[in-house]
């Protein structure tokens, strides 16, 4: 008996000897690890993102600086736990030299502080957009070429001010970095311009029963400012709308998204007229986003009818790498110096305009401002109002006095 | 109970210890030992370290399910809580409460999750079978919604980051190797504490509960207060297994003691097998290893299916397990083959 558990020592041992030295790697190809959420509540969210990462190495033929890209998948589950879990393994095990990820706010703040302790590898952020990923205590091997939640808001407080005229508003939001940036964002330029947020309400995500919280919004009040994702955006506005709410929206960055745009019942006439702001527009009319439109159509017909937002960033995000790999001829050598150099310096062209990296390495970019129309045919879709360029992290305010702010949290900003 | 037997009046020349120890025992030691010599830091901390502190979590629920006859699901909650508490008591860089240093606040955090589990026991131990399971989920999804809604100790739903190590003897304990045998002692101490309570005159009596409380009363056992300080030592295991997990993170948010990890450490349990305290440290080395590979072994789309399957699959076959599985093939084996007496302190220890 005792024979038979020594023979499966063995194997075990002969395994993990043999796992641990299967790493060793070819010259000719970089190893490259993506890192999305495929499972829990944001799937869908990050199965889009995979697509953008596909779409911009199949653009590429799978190459890069002469070199062979070789793809390596991770997953999360939208928690930091998971995505550091995920990271270890795709840069300890696996040993990527390229990170693409992760997808989430808080995700992107632990992988930030993960980043710090491998630096040996380059990480560029996915679609995570939390303020201080980049500003405050950045980790010198991430970049981000996808902007910020609060850089997302950018020009919607001054226009939901000036051009809509809402001089009150509430604030209803998912309790996580994220929305905390887009409030942020929304409310710099709301509250400059005069505007006061008389109540903020934050709800956890996956949050089904909104009913306390429509009972406690104010009469009082010119609009609502909603930032919530996907079926949260769709129960609460469901829930306002029966409880015979009439306060017109303004939208974060994934609230009008085509989840709520493309649902049905009364809401449909109630979001026409809804600014919002974010890094995307679906219906620009421009040739490269339209072709960028066309070619995620082509290269995925069961994804969604157009790019989603984490599409769009985590193809940009492989494009910088791409270019940044294509510019040193593969060279990921030096501790990848002339690679991270090159992410820095670059002019990055992608399909929603020119992007450069501050001294953050966070993206300066243009962001869409945006209305929601009703076309000829019934539809709804998000018209673009303007097109703000060159945004950078600190808003267009200077830094000093952007860092005098303080970080973003439940209860900063705060203009009542 | 034949081990009783077996145990009974040694040959004075030999001590007890002795007869127990096998040659198999002896190996395994020495591959735990020489493990981290030969593997990656990967293969160390992700995989080493992991299953062994998921295991010793996992292995207070087996203390109470399989000698106590009480499922309980807050056991992911109780290392929460001791994970948490070290957060707030000791150093942290996102929400700083106390600042104090981890020589104070480990005994505190460990002090706070056992008087938890304590609690928790009282709650539970009037009921059985299912609403067990049911109370002290609800317990678990309760205490999930408090730390993720409470900012003034919990901090939401960012919890904490930043925590350090402990550090001491010239050696950063976080570090792959150190923390490695960090946790191969936490687990080989809560292994043996287990083995060494199962036999005991309490652990006894826990298992006379388990098979028929009413007789136990009738015989004047106080039946609730052995169930209550049962739910106290299993605390006292997940909660130094609790203190791990967030080291090796250096952060605890609501995720952590989510209905997910909840729900993952009866996985461990029930796929390692619930009637010997290695099960689950079996079962943590396949959930952990599936956790990281199973998304190379299949497409990234279906991989929590695969996951899924392979559980059942276990599950299906043997109703013990991992450790079931093992029986039944060794069992095989010894028909077909000897007729030696083989005296395995597992086995013995419950056939019943």
């Amino acid at each position: 008996m005792s024979l038979s558990r020594r023979n499966l020592l063995a194997a075990s041992v002969a395994l993990t000897v043999g796992f641990s030295v299967s790493a060793a790697m070819a010259e000719d190809t970089i190893k490259v690890g993506a890192l999305a959420t495929l499972q829990g509540a944001f799937t869908v969210l990050g199965e889009d993102g995979m697509r953008g990462v596909k779409l911009a190495l199949q653009q590429h033929n799978m190459m890069a600086g002469g070199k062979k890209i070789e793809l390596v998948t991770g997953s999360s589950d939208a928690s930091p736990d998971s995505a550091v879990n995920a990271a270890r393994k795709l840069v300890e095990q696996d040993k990527v030299q390229v990170l693409v990820g992760p997808l989430s706010g808080d995700e992107g703040l632990a992988v930030k502080n993960y980043a710090k302790t491998q630096p040996q590898v380059t990480f560029i952020n996915g679609t995570s957009a939390a303020q201080d990923t980049t500003l405050r205590d950045p980790a010198p091997n991430f970049f981000r070429f996808t902007t910020d939640g609060a850089q997302w808001q950018a020009g919607l407080g001054e226009y939901a001010f000036g051009t809509k005229g809402y001089k009150k508003v509430v604030t209803i939001a998912e309790d996580y970095s994220f929305p905390y940036t887009q409030v942020f964002g929304f409310m710099s330029g709301f509250c400059k311009s005069g505007g006061h947020v008389v109540n903020k309400f934050w709800v956890p995500i996956g949050n089904k029963d909104f009913s306390s919280i429509v009972a406690s919004i104010p009469d009082d009040i010119d609009a609502i400012y909603v930032a919530l994702g996907g079926a949260d955006a769709v129960n609460f506005l469901n829930q306002y709308e029966q409880a015979g709410g009439d306060k017109p929206m303004i939208g974060g960055s994934i609230t009008v998204d085509q989840t709520v745009l493309g649902s049905k019942g009364k809401q449909q006439e109630y979001v026409v007229g809804t600014p919002s702001a974010g890094p995307i527009a679906d219906d620009w009319d421009n040739a490269a986003w339209k072709k960028f439109v066309a070619d995620y159509k082509a290269a995925f017909p069961d994804g969604f009818p157009s790019p989603s937002l984490f599409a769009h960033g985590y193809y940009i995000s492989t494009l910088a790498m791409l270019d940044a790999l294509d510019q040193v001829k593969g060279d990921v050598g030096g501790d990848q110096k002339a690679f991270r150099d090159a992410l820095q310096n670059l002019k990055l062209d992608t399909p929603t305009g020119p992007v450069t990296l501050d001294k953050n390495r966070n993206a300066i970019a243009s962001i869409f401002l945006t209305e929601v129309a009703k076309a000829d045919d019934g539809h709804l879709y998000n018209k673009v109002i303007k097109v703000v360029d060159n945004v950078n992290q600190t808003l267009g305010i200077p830094e000093d006095d952007f860092m005098k702010l303080g970080a973003v949290s439940r209860d900063n900003p705060s203009c009542p | 109970m034949s081990w009783a037997t077996t145990n009974a009046a040694p040959k004075p020349a030999t001590p007890a210890w002795m007869k127990v120890i096998r040659p198999q025992h002896v190996l395994v030691a020495l591959f735990l030992i020489a493990y981290p010599l030969v593997a990656s830091p990967f293969w160390i901390v992700q995989i080493g370290a992991q299953s062994l502190f998921l295991g010793v979590i996992a292995l207070s629920l087996m203390f109470l399910a399989g000698y106590g006859g009480m499922v309980s699901l807050s056991q992911m909650t109780v290392a929460g809580v001791a994970g948490y508490m070290v957060a707030v008591f000791g150093t942290n860089s996102t929400h700083p409460l106390f600042g104090w240093p981890l020589w104070v606040a480990v005994p505190i955090a460990i002090v706070i999750a056992v008087a938890f589990a304590i609690l928790i026991g009282i709650i539970s131990v009037r009921t059985a079978g299912i609403y067990t399971i049911m109370i002290t989920l609800a317990i678990g999804v309760a205490v999930f919604y408090f730390a993720q809604q409470n900012y003034a100790i919990f901090n939401g739903h960012s919890g904490f980051a930043g925590l350090p190590g402990p550090e001491g003897f010239g050696l950063n304990w976080r570090d792959p190797m150190p923390f490695y045998y960090m946790s191969l002692a936490v687990a080989a101490a809560s292994y043996l504490a287990v083995i060494y309570l199962a036999r005991s005159t309490f652990g006894l009596t826990l298992q006379a509960i388990r098979d028929n409380a009413r007789r136990m009363n009738a015989l004047g056992f106080w039946v609730n207060l052995h169930r209550v300080v049962a739910h106290a030592v299993a605390g006292l295991i997940a909660a130094v297994g609790g203190l791990l997990y967030v080291w090796m993170n250096g952060r605890v948010s609501p995720g952590t003691i989510d209905i997910g990890p909840v729900i993952d450490i009866l996985v461990i349990a029930v796929i390692g097998g619930l009637r010997h305290p290695v099960g689950p440290f079996i079962g943590a080395v396949l959930f952990v290893l599936m956790k990281n590979f199973a998304i190379d072994l299949i497409s990234p789309e279906r991989f929590n299916t695969f996951i899924g399957l392979i559980f059942l699959a276990i599950v299906l076959v043997s109703p013990d397990g991992l450790l079931g599985l093992w029986r039944m093939a060794s069992d095989r084996f010894k028909a077909a083959g000897s007729n030696r007496q083989w005296s395995n302190s597992w086995r013995n220890n419950n056939s019943k």
